[in-house]
């Protein structure tokens, strides 16, 4: 079974959008939207505890959807995602999701 | 505290990048003020759209983004950040540093991005978002605009008022 976990700020206001989208990517998948595991990160101890480098952060079988940079800063913040045309935006680009839903899928059927 | 729109903007000087100080209380002409930074995602995105509005006015208003985020806790905010990014990017209006946060406070900004346009005299005329959506780069800072051709014609802005929408102000501990 694919595991989707949802990591957010209240302190962003994106979290809300980028739940929807995901939702929306899990089902057109055929996977059930509401088996999504969410985990609110409300202090700087949980953000290091989670290598939480802003919100949303989406992890499908433990593997981020965009994985950031080496160097990116942990913190209770919101997080830049770069769109598929070069644009910032604070939600990753819906095919980055749909892509990496697909990917967890055909790795776990040629297992 | 919060400047409500009618307010009189408060009077303060901040340093740009090169060292330059700046007087945001300065009247005479239109100013806007805006709260942005490096590393929040909502000030990126509409950040093309406000350097646009600051070529296209530039002639007419005086133009002032200002960081006041804590640097310490987000160091992608630092005074060398800012400088890296003015020094690689075409900004189109000085980028200051509110190192004790006084102005963001004195504005009671809340958000980066959060707009504030001046009048002539001095009088808050707008404070908000620059348009209504940051994924939407069509919509061009419409609110901003709009705000600043009334106050450029004399007249009140239409829409005084939106909701600063954007990453929270990173205040310092107390």
């Amino acid at each position: 079974m694919t595991r989707v976990e949802f990591l957010w700020w209240e302190g962003c206001p994106s979290h809300e959008r980028a739940l929807a989208d995901l939702h929306a990517a899990m089902a057109r998948e055929g996977l059930d939207p509401e088996s999504v595991q969410t985990r609110e990160i409300d202090t700087d101890r949980a953000a290091h505890a989670e290598t939480f480098v802003g919100s949303p952060t989406i992890r499908i079988d433990g593997r981020d959807v965009q994985p950031p940079v080496d160097d990116a800063h942990v913190a209770l913040t919101c997080r830049v995602y770069r769109l598929r045309d070069g644009r910032y935006s604070p939600t990753p680009d819906p095919d980055d999701v749909r892509d990496a839903l697909r990917a967890a899928r055909g790795a776990q059927s040629t297992q | 505290m919060t400047l409500s729109i009618g307010d009189h903007a408060p009077h303060l000087s901040l340093p740009d990048t090169g060292g330059t100080t700046h007087d945001l209380g300065e009247h005479g002409t239109p100013t806007v003020v805006i709260f942005t930074c490096n590393h929040c995602p909502y000030a990126l995105a509409w950040h093309d759209r406000l350097m646009a509005v600051g070529r296209d006015y530039g002639d007419r208003a005086r133009f002032f983004a200002v960081n006041p985020n804590d640097a310490q806790r987000y160091p992608g905010d630092s005074l060398e950040k800012m400088r890296e990014r003015v020094a690689g990017e075409d900004w189109t209006m000085p980028y200051l540093r509110d190192e004790s946060q006084d102005v963001a406070r004195a504005y009671g900004a809340e958000t980066t991005p959060d707009v504030f346009v001046v009048d002539p005299h001095g009088t808050v005329r707008y404070r908000g978002a620059p348009d209504a959506d940051h994924s939407d780069p069509a919509l061009d800072a419409a609110w901003l605009r709009e705000a600043l051709d009334a106050v450029l014609d004399g007249r009140e802005p239409a829409r005084a008022e939106t909701r600063p929408v954007g990453c929270s102000v990173k205040w310092k501990a107390a």
